[in-house]
């Protein structure tokens, strides 16, 4: 063959090589079809691991009752018993050993996330104890008055 | 030996045909090995969502983006709760501002006043990613970063994804965003650290009226698979053929 046509050729016999190189380098062994389907199932296996060790931050009440057993208790004979503490304590993460990490929210318009009246007479809305946002001691913390962990007491 | 050309051709297409079965297509399975083949299915996560039970608090969508380390006040998040009010005259007016993160408080919609009295019905619909059997966003990822785990959850792989954004186009039901601060796509996987350790999702646990429910559709005696085998259950977009896994009940023709 002519040296014309070798030449271009070699070059890229040699540029295919090299790129085959570097992706040996580059891609992740682990990188592959694993399923049934090479549209859905082309990944790299380490990175279902990785999702599973994500850190969990809501551990659920029961995790709340080794130390507040009183709090859980009045909780959960309240009207309030369907809420979960970390709704309002905020997610509790590794709250035993870092306390810092718990912020308490008792702001107002956490309350009425449930509270505000909507007159939405078919939803279920209408079933939670409706209060007017406007007319409602429109400037007062709902826990100066109310207490949250069982809403049938009051502070005096 | 005389050979004409249809036979030729013939011969050719059957022995091309013949040489082209790989090996592995006669592999005979153990029994052990059978059995762990189907063994990996044994879970399909799927979700149910009970629209009549919502009231728009909004504790799911901050459980969320809390849980799963999304920027709280960036308009992004990974679940997120419409509010649908539909008036007499048939309108339906829908907001959710930040995803429902503050719950709905105010009775207003896009700062539009709707009389009590001109409403026809309206409710709540939270939403999250559907986890289709045949997801449109992982066909068109160009580097294999976003994929379907055997249990039916579409993960992305934050490390591989270059954030070329066709999966957030490609999602017909929008639960897709970009990530601002890894840069990548980001979507709902019904918090895979927690299902794979026998945990509820955040949004789930945190729901108070029992809105959201976690289902394994391959185990029958799975409450929540009973009801979204037994009882009448919708799903958003059926016409894509994404075959979504968010069941819906009492879900109204006005939702989008």
């Amino acid at each position: 063959m002519k040296r014309h046509v070798l030449h271009p050729l070699w070059l890229a016999i040699g540029l295919v090589g090299l790129i085959l190189v570097a992706r040996s380098f580059l891609v992740p062994d682990d990188f592959g079809v694993h399923g049934d389907s090479f549209t859905y199932n082309f990944h790299r296996l380490s990175n279902i691991q990785e999702w599973q060790d994500f850190p969990v931050k809501y551990q659920g009440y029961d995790s709340c009752t080794e130390c507040h057993r009183k709090n859980v208790r009045t909780l959960r004979r309240s009207p309030h018993r369907r809420l979960e503490c970390e709704n309002c304590h905020g997610p509790s993460g590794n709250h035993p050993d870092d306390v810092e990490y718990l912020p308490r929210n008792t702001e107002r318009e956490l309350c009425l996330r449930c509270h505000a009246f909507l007159d939405y007479p078919n939803s279920a809305r209408s079933e939670v104890p409706p209060i007017s946002t406007r007319m409602h001691y429109r400037r007062q913390e709902c826990v100066e008055c109310h207490v949250p962990h069982d809403p049938r007491e009051y502070i005096e | 030996m005389t050979c004409s050309r249809r036979d030729f051709l013939k011969e050719a297409v059957g022995g091309t045909l013949v040489a082209s079965l790989p090996l592995s297509a006669f592999t005979i399975l153990s029994p052990e090995e059978a059995k762990a083949a189907i063994a990996e299915a044994k879970v399909r996560w799927a979700f149910l969502v009970d629209t009549r039970k919502c009231i728009g608090c909004g504790l799911c969508v901050t459980a969320c983006k809390q849980e799963n380390d999304i920027p709280f006040d960036a308009p992004v998040t990974r679940t997120w709760v419409e509010r649908y009010v539909v008036t007499k005259d048939g309108q339906t007016h829908a907001d959710s501002p930040m995803g429902g993160r503050d719950g709905f408080i105010d009775d207003k919609i896009r700062d539009e006043e709707i009389a009590p009295e001109d409403i026809a019905k309206a409710f709540f619909v939270p939403k999250l990613c559907n986890q289709c059997d045949n997801p449109a966003c992982v066909q068109v990822c160009p580097v294999g970063a976003t994929y379907q785990t055997h249990d039916g959850v579409v993960l992305v792989d934050r490390d591989w994804c270059i954030g070329c954004g066709y999966c957030i186009m490609a999602c017909p039901y929008g639960v897709r965003f970009f990530h601002p601060e890894h840069k990548v796509a980001d979507k709902c996987n019904f918090c895979y650290h927690r299902i794979t350790k026998g945990m509820e999702p955040a949004c789930v646990q945190s729901c108070a009226f029992g809105a959201r429910r976690i289902a394994n559709l391959r185990d029958p005696d799975d409450p929540v698979t009973k009801i979204i085998t037994t009882e009448r259950v919708a799903v958003l977009k059926d016409e894509y053929g994404t075959k979504p896994h968010v069941f819906y009940l009492g879900l109204d023709a006005n939702v989008r």
